[in-house]
């Protein structure tokens, strides 16, 4: 028998429940998150008009750039102020 | 296992195999008719020294734990600590750490002692596990008798696709011996799962990679350089371009270490420049959970995501080097790291005057990525000797090459535009009236490698630079 040593993180990963989908997107806080690509704007512009339709509350958050994690901040103030979020991916 | 502690008076450690031990028991036999406290040691033949009470060192526990490099070894022990201690034999020495006088009057004044048994190279690395595994906390494996090591590691995600080196406790004990650092020690905070590794953890995967330990320093800085915000090893790792961790090495611990920097550098067959990338690249995929297919979204990768390091040729360079160049004394070991993709050959065999040889740099380097693309990638250059002889001869250094070459790489906006030369791609069209650079100050990296033969240099292409993207990262080598 050969021992070993395990060059993993040792780490489980942590399972979350998700949460509940909304019925409806109307009256609530629905953040739309710019990760900071080209265009990315232009089609979250266009979210934001046909969420708008639909009575949601729209507001808007943008990453500094697109090749990081977003900040523990902003991650925190999505989640305090949203009940939904739309991350964009865009070229 | 606990450090066994030394009884007071006087402690002596001999074997019967060595020359000079056998001519000093007289000696012993002295002192203990002197009434000393003495309590003698063999690490070998347990009846050696049998007639003054000699106690067998059997599994070399006090040798290993006292750091016995030489027998015989004479400590003076009070209250429990070591107040003095003497190798081989010196009479006056003897004299002086004993406290006797007329010691061994028949025999000579000095003999040099023999190797101790607890740093026989054979016996070294199973004694180090056996006292000092304990200090190791990874998660032990056991691979069944029946089970293939090699087909165990594949099968648990472990590997880049190439078989590794099984990391045993010997094995990772003697990566470990190369640094001062603890094992316990935090290296650094590895992405993308944002994982803090140990210095241990760096060694297990330095093991698995095929370090030799003497290359273990350079894999710590390595993984140090990469994973900060400014290099921003996350984003180099999960982004569809295909850059990886470009190491390149500068000091005299390169050659040491048996660096390649010449023939073929980029290339196959030394094993110190694919070890070391390589193990930074499994510390970010085992430690860091950065995977191919997962975080890692490359479009096409490329080779060097394996491994991609390399030394610069110092000895016969030109130029001052490519780590004084941004900030280290000269002599000092360091690695700069570089997000790149896979190197490409420039070409110019007739150039025998800089100014054409810049000529034909600035052409290929125009054409990175996108004749069109301006200021957003940095780029390393390496220059091949037959090339830098050309700019050796005229006597331009290493800024005055990089000045010509960026005095040709301004580029007018009617060129870069949308659409300009019937390629959609390009700058807004507002910017047609605007020269640009195709890179920004610094953005050319400038090394030395590359065999003697051959009027090539290469080309490495970086990634989306500075706050928004990686910015290279120099870092000195500490051990």
């Amino acid at each position: 028998m050969t021992t070993l040593l395990d060059p993993t993180n040792e780490k489980r990963a942590l399972n979350m429940e998700r949460v509940g989908r909304p019925e409806s997107l109307s009256g609530l806080n629905v953040g739309l998150l710019d990760i900071s690509k080209a265009r990315g704007d232009v089609f979250l512009d266009r979210l934001e008009e046909r969420l708008a339709e639909m009575g949601a509350n729209v507001l808007r958050y943008k990453k500094p750039t697109f090749t990081k994690p977003a900040p523990v901040d902003l991650r925190h103030e999505i989640a305090m102020n949203c009940q939904v979020v739309i991350e964009a991916l865009a070229d | 296992m606990n450090r066994p502690a030394l009884p007071d008076g006087l402690v002596v450690v001999v074997k019967r195999e060595c020359e000079t031990c056998r001519m000093v028991l007289p000696v012993l036999s002295q002192l203990r008719a002197s009434g000393v406290e003495l309590t003698v040691y063999t690490q070998d033949d347990p009846t050696f020294g049998a007639e003054i009470g000699a106690l067998h060192d059997g599994d070399l526990s006090v040798s290993w734990h006292h750091d016995i490099e030489t027998v015989p070894t004479v400590i003076r022990v009070v209250d429990g600590v070591e107040r003095a201690r003497t190798v081989g034999w010196l009479r006056t020495e003897w004299e002086m750490v004993t406290g006797a006088s007329g010691l061994g009057p028949d025999l000579p004044d000095f003999r040099p002692g023999c190797g101790s048994m607890s740093v026989d190279p054979d016996l070294v690395d199973s004694l180090r596990v056996r006292f000092g595994a304990s200090t190791l906390s990874a998660r032990r494996v056991d691979v069944a008798s029946a089970e293939d090591e090699f087909e165990a590691m594949f099968d648990r995600g472990w590997t880049d696709g190439l078989p590794v080196v099984p990391p045993t406790e010997a094995r990772v004990m003697r990566m470990l011996a190369a640094t001062s650092r603890a094992p316990s020690d935090v290296v650094a905070v590895v992405p993308p799962d944002l994982v803090e590794v140990t210095v241990e953890k760096v060694a297990i995967n330095a093991v698995m990679a095929g370090c030799k330990p003497e290359y273990f320093p350079w894999v710590l800085t390595a993984v140090e350089a990469v994973c900060n915000d400014t290099f921003n090893i996350h984003g180099v790792l999960a982004t569809t371009m295909p850059v990886g961790p470009v190491i390149v090495c500068n000091g005299p611990g390169t050659r040491a270490i048996g660096m390649n920097s010449g023939m073929n550098v980029f290339g196959q067959g030394n094993r110190a420049n694919l070890t070391i990338g390589r193990a930074v690249q499994l510390v970010i995929r085992n430690v860091g959970g950065g995977r191919p297919g997962e975080v890692d979204r490359a479009t096409h990768g490329n080779p060097g995501k394996i491994s991609f390091c390399f030394a610069e040729d110092e000895v016969g360079s030109p130029w001052t080097t490519l780590a004084a160049s941004r900030g280290v004394a000269n002599g000092v070991d360091a690695v700069t790291v570089f997000p790149g993709e896979g190197p490409r050959c420039v070409v110019d065999q007739l150039a025998r005057d800089p100014e054409s040889l810049a000529n034909t740099f600035a052409s290929c380097l125009r054409t990175l990525h996108n004749p069109k693309s301006v200021l957003a990638f940095d780029a390393v250059l390496v220059v091949g000797p037959e090339h830098a002889r050309v700019f050796a001869e005229a006597g331009w250094d290493r800024d005055r090459v990089l000045d010509e070459l960026h005095a040709r790489l301004q580029i007018p906006g009617t060129d870069l535009v949308r659409g300009a030369n019937g390629i959609a791609e390009g700058i807004p069209t507002h910017l047609e009236g605007v020269t640009l650079p195709k890179f920004r100050p610094g953005g050319i990296l400038l090394v030395h490698a590359g065999g003697g033969a051959g009027l090539f240099s290469a080309i490495i292409g970086g990634w989306a630079n500075g706050d928004m993207g990686s910015t290279p990262v120099t870092r000195e080598v500490t051990r």
